[in-house]
């Protein structure tokens, strides 16, 4: 049976930040454009975000791009492409200001210039002293972003459909890209958006972790897609996590509770800082902070049941202490961890926060794969931006603020690139006749398994994995049993089971269809981390530290290159880093100190 | 009402911030299965909240001033 088709000239999968931004740039250009999102546009994720978005507009002391540019580059520890990273940085303080001219209520200073907050990270004349430089809507930052853009895109007649879910990439015998298979929840039909342009806007994967920040929607669906399309993707060893997240829960205990005097034990009550950093002990940094909390778990010294958590010892404090200083966080105890902190330690674990990997692209958005000795050869048709995507702007680590201009400033550039080939298409490209087959039969064989797996439970097994294998730090032994152990997952997850078969909102088949693009994700994650044989930014290794002739575990002789992992065959292969800026000299490869 | 409206609302429940997504699921988990048609509109229209306003309701940090939704809110908060 064949499916219905909708034709458009863009469809943009995603509508958080980065989908938003540039449907936007499509519709005002008077293309005719259908944006899907599995939840309500304004729900996206990038509603979480608060710090803000980074730009180099100096209303605070002197700024200038190239200065983020250096920021930028250090932060991502030299994995990062140096022409994209000087693209977002000087056209960062033009996508602000665009940004406040669509209405977004950003923080004012005193003379109507935009405020803008300190930030770790953001630094002026190169690393010489701190700079002022994220723009800010009070803590509300993703959350003003996202009404903004929605308002304008529904004033400039963006089409959006709400609660469709993705489910496949459409590419005919050439590997071009014609759009998606998408289904429709309330309904449970699936369609064809058949496009002469595809953006992937989808959004980060954290939830492959047992913990992690990100909400529940975040499943990766863009990058499960991709890679069952024979699309690689790059650099997905590298996740940023955050020291203390409630255990179980995954909402963040922010590190200042360490400030204010709040102690890490292992399951022996042992302050075990004082053995890693006895100088600075709780205190220390965060990467060493996260280190010893993942050594002495993986030492068998993890409080909990499994032991697979460190207590966040806060009661000495006093209840007066508490509930002056933290009562933010005693209220987060109470309500994700269920204890009170006044009595009880708060159960902490190093958390998922950020995929700096994904769809490999160019600057322009453009995705861009190996082919005929070219790593660089476009996809046509083929478009991500935003967390999804992977430029490489943030390399091996990503400064903070910059995801929120990421987004931005590669949700336009992708949506001008796809205005520039839409035109040059005179008429849709013709559909393979099997163009939704490959969806449908996804969809048959989880109505049809019998004896099969549950969803929950693989998915608890993968997020384990995950957890236990490829966290904050990472060991050897455990990577090599990793990699197997999430093939023997991914098996599983081959033959899952739902028990309801209705069509109309079923929750049961979407959480499947997630699952199935998690699934994707966390054997790209497990199997480059293994092969990565180095420590570079947040991919840290316990083998590749501190050795003589390497600064802190980097090797730039053998793996200043970005990986790529094929799902067929769980293939790698390696492309160069592009160390060559658009216009200014080439920063070269240094000892990463702060 | 029709009987999918469950489904829905628990799709619906799937929000942009963690900690709304934990609160609700864990109501969710336990009540949905036994509401009745008054009070899945309730909850119907308190999902349609933006994703920070409701997490300072269900924090209470902030007070709704509509009488339903408040004693929905307060049955979410002490559901544990
Ligand atoms: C707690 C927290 C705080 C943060 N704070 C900051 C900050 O201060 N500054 C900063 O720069 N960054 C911050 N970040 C990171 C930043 O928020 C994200 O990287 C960014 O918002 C991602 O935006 P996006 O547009 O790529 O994706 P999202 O906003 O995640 O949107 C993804 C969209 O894709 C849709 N979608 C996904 N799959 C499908 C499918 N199969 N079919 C249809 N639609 C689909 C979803 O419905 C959604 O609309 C923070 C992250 C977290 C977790």
């Amino acid at each position: 049976m064949s499916l219905p088709i909708r034709k458009f000239d863009a469809v943009v999968v995603g509508a958080g930040g980065a989908g938003l931004r540039a449907a936007l740039q499509l519709s005002e250009a008077g293309l005719r454009v259908a944006v899907l999102s599995k939840v309500f546009p304004t729900r996206s994720h990038t509603v979480a975000a608060q710090g803000g978005v980074g730009a180099s507009l100096g209303n605070m002391g002197e700024d200038s791009w190239l200065w983020h540019m250096y920021d930028t580059i250090k932060g991502s520890d030299y994995l990062g492409d140096q022409d994209a990273i000087e693209f977002m940085c000087r056209m960062a303080p033009e996508v602000v200001i665009e940004l406040e001219h669509f209405g977004m209520p950003f923080d004012r200073n005193d003379d109507g210039t935009i405020y803008q907050r300190p930030f770790g990270g953001h630094s002026q004349n190169f690393g010489e002293k701190p700079v002022q430089r994220s723009c800010c809507a009070a803590d509300r930052t993703g959350h003003a972003m996202l009404h903004t853009l929605y308002q304008r895109n529904v004033r400039a007649n963006t089409q959006f459909f709400v609660e469709w879910m993705a489910l496949d990439l459409i590419r005919d015998a050439n590997g071009d890209v014609l759009g998606v298979t998408a289904l429709e929840m309330e309904t449970g039909e699936a369609v064809i958006f058949h496009a002469k342009a595809t953006l992937f806007a989808t959004g980060g994967a954290g939830r492959i972790f047992a913990s992690s920040t990100n909400a529940f929607i975040n499943t990766g669906d863009g990058l499960g897609m991709a890679a069952r399309a024979g699309i690689p993707l790059e650099d997905m060893e590298f996740w940023q996590f955050h020291p203390t997240g409630v255990a179980g829960a995954g909402v963040l205990i922010t590190e200042g509770v360490r400030g204010e005097g709040g102690i890490l034990l292992n399951k022996n009550g042992e302050r075990f800082m004082e053995r890693y950093a006895p100088t600075m002990k709780d205190l220390a940094s965060r990467d060493v902070v996260s280190r010893a909390m993942a050594t002495e778990i993986k030492e068998g010294r993890g409080a909990g049941p499994n032991e697979d958590y460190i207590l966040l010892k806060l009661d000495h404090l006093g209840p007066e202490v508490i509930n002056k200083r933290l009562p933010g966080i005693r209220e987060i105890a109470i309500k994700f961890a269920n204890v009170d902190p006044i009595k009880q330690p708060i159960p902490v674990v190093p958390t998922c926060h950020y995929q700096m990997g994904g769809i490999p692209t160019n600057y322009h958005g453009e995705v861009v794969v190996p082919k005929g000795g070219n790593p660089n050869s476009i996809v046509p048709g083929f478009y991500a931006a935003g967390e999804v995507g992977c430029a490489s702007i943030h390399g091996a680590n990503r400064l903070g603020t910059n995801s929120l201009t990421d987004l931005l400033v590669m949700g336009k550039s992708s949506g001008d690139s796809m205005i520039k080939f839409i035109k040059g298409e005179s008429s849709h490209k013709p559909l393979p006749k099997d163009a939704g087959e490959y969806s449908q039969a996804r969809i048959a064989k989880l109505d049809e398994q019998t004896g099969g797996e549950n969803v929950a439970d693989v998915g608890d097994a993968m997020r384990r994995t995950m957890q236990a294998h490829c966290g904050v730090f990472r060991f050897p032994d455990m990577l090599i049993a990793g990699v197997d152990k999430i093939k023997q997952v991914a098996e599983r997850a081959e033959r899952l089971q739902i028990a309801d078969k209705s069509k109309v909102f079923n929750t049961a088949r979407i959480e499947a269809l997630e699952l199935q693009n998690l699934i994707e994700v966390a054997k790209a994650t497990m199997i480059s981390a293994e092969a990565r044989k180095e420590t570079r930014g947040a991919h840290d290794r316990a083998d590749f530290h501190d050795r003589p002739g390497f600064v802190a575990g980097r090797d730039d002789q053998n793996w200043l290159k970005h990986t790529l992992w094929y799902r067929e065959g769980n293939k790698l292969d390696y492309k160069p880093v592009n160390l060559k800026p658009l216009t200014v000299e080439s920063f070269e490869p240094k000892a990463r100190v702060y | 009402m029709d009987t999918k409206q469950r489904d829905r609302l628990k799709w619906r429940a799937r929000r942009g911030l963690l900690e709304n997504d934990l609160l609700l699921t864990r109501f969710l988990d336990k009540h949905l299965e036994t509401m009745d048609e008054e009070e899945m509109e309730r909850l119907d229209k308190l999902l349609l909240i933006d994703d920070n306003t409701l997490l300072d309701l269900l924090m209470g940090r902030t007070v709704s001033d509509d009488p339903g939704l408040a004693g929905l809110i307060a049955n979410i908060r002490t559901s544990t």
